[in-house]
């Protein structure tokens, strides 16, 4: 019984980075939401702002997106 | 009535949840009980490894394999270069690893290509009488080549294109012209001029273009599956490492006074803050995790689309593995995820390279700006 446990316990352990990168994909995609969503305003207020709104869109989530691969490249670590 | 439904259905879905959970863990824990049984050799023959397939592509290696047809491995047998404390300098092809399955022998030292272990991808020298040590490996490996094809390439384009300049003066661009000219005057209007600044951008526009059109280029190459493509060229960390080093030290010397104001003496902070381990510290490490965000970002973006894309192609295996059925049903979807992919990447590999040029143009902005 307490083999099984600590095999279990250990078998949840493997599943830790894939919680990992659950959890880090779930926040950037919460992030790149909010400023996909944001952009598509402030072009629906002023189109003419376009060019210079997107650009600053893509540089955010090219942020964003760099943080959440930080916690992929940790996941990666855990899982080798 | 429904809401108690609601209820009972979040329940099952918990429960259920719980299950696959406790499922997947019990079954690799089953798994590593089962190992030792198995022939270790044997298994490598008959099973795939999804993981190691896609480690061994997002990593560097002593050959370039292209493919295994029957068995049988085709790769391009790169040199292997040592400067070994014994023996000095030592060149020899790594088709004499065989893979990593046999030794080289030479002058009465060994040299063997670790597979796994402490050691791994790593080659190890044994002496006569069974020392070991790891020899200094300057050896061409599969991203080095790639490195080279990349400086031949992107010299060849630019050095015709300013040829063409050079030929039809004040006439409308033609053929490269006309590919590289919208480019180069984005990198130079939109990235350098906007974030440098009217009066210092002609300095640094260079270096960022150099570096937009080696990290794009090399993205792009990264991409086409077969070599001299494929490369993990841009996605590996000592690459992205360099590039971000260059843009450390091009901030760093050209940082005016003001800039090194900024750091050990912000204005705007109250005066106890300004005392050295505080706000000084915290500048100071600013310097340096500013261009390591960079090198990270571009390694964690290019490693991760390699993986995602191979993820996909591997899916096939997994399931023709477990009934061959399965695994045809399953690969015209697993094709259609993978070219979807590579559109995205394409978008990546683009977007990526503006990134980091953009940034290190802000960084350089930010140390030639001058105060009012």
């Amino acid at each position: 019984m307490l083999t099984q446990f600590i095999l279990l316990a250990e078998g949840l352990g493997a599943l830790a980075p894939a919680f990992g990168a659950a959890f880090s994909a779930l926040a950037a995609a919460f992030g790149i939401g909010r400023i996909g969503a944001a952009a598509v305003e402030a072009i629906a207020r002023q189109p003419e702002a376009a060019g210079d709104i997107r650009t600053n869109m893509i540089i955010s989530a090219a942020l964003i997106e760099g943080v959440s691969l930080f916690a992929v490249v940790v996941c990666l670590i855990t899982m080798g | 009535m429904i809401k108690g439904l609601v209820g009972f259905r979040n329940w099952i879905t918990w429960v259920i949840s719980a299950i696959i959970i406790l499922n997947t863990s019990l079954a690799a824990c089953n798994d590593r009980l089962k190992e030792p049984e198995h022939n270790p050799t044997h298994k490598k023959e008959t099973k795939f490894n999804p993981k190691k397939f896609l480690f061994d592509h997002i990593s560097d290696a002593h050959e370039w394999h292209i493919l295994t047809y029957k068995n049988k491995h085709i790769s391009l047998y790169l040199p292997v270069i040592l400067i070994s404390r014994n023996k000095g300098l030592i060149v020899f092809s790594s088709r004499k690893f065989h893979h990593g399955q046999s030794l080289y022998s030479y002058k009465g030292y060994k040299y063997k290509l670790e597979l796994e272990g402490e050691n791994k991808e790593k080659i190890v020298e044994f002496s006569e009488n069974g020392t070991s040590s790891i020899p200094f490996d300057i050896s061409i490996t599969k991203n080095i080549v790639a490195l080279f094809f990349s400086i031949i390439l992107i010299t060849w384009i630019f050095i015709s294109a300013a040829k063409l300049y050079r030929k039809n003066r004040r006439k409308p661009p033609r053929g490269l012209q006309s590919l590289l000219e919208p480019i180069i005057i984005f990198v130079r209007d939109d990235i350098a001029k906007q974030s440098i600044g009217e009066k210092n951008y002609e300095r640094f526009t260079p270096y960022l273009l150099t570096v937009f059109f080696f990290i794009w280029i090399n993205n792009m190459l990264g991409i086409i599956p077969i070599p001299p493509g494929g490369a993990n060229l841009t996605g590996n960390i000592a690459v992205t490492g360099v590039l971000a080093l260059f843009t450390l030290l091009v901030t760093n010397l050209s940082g005016n006074k003001n800039y090194w104001r900024d750091i050990f003496n912000t204005p705007g902070v109250p005066i106890w803050l300004k005392i050295p381990p505080l706000m000084p510290l915290i500048e100071l490490f600013g310097i340096f995790t500013k261009p390591i965000v960079l090198m990270i970002r571009l390694f964690a973006n290019i490693t991760a689309g390699h993986l995602i894309t191979l993820g996909f192609l591997s899916l096939i295996f997994v399931f023709g593995e477990k009934n061959p059925a399965a695994g045809f049903v399953f690969s015209p979807l697993s094709i259609l995820f993978l070219l979807f992919m590579m559109f995205l990447e394409l978008l990546v590999a683009f977007i990526q390279a503006f990134v980091f040029t953009f940034l290190s143009a802000l960084y350089i902005g930010f140390a030639v700006e001058e105060h009012h």
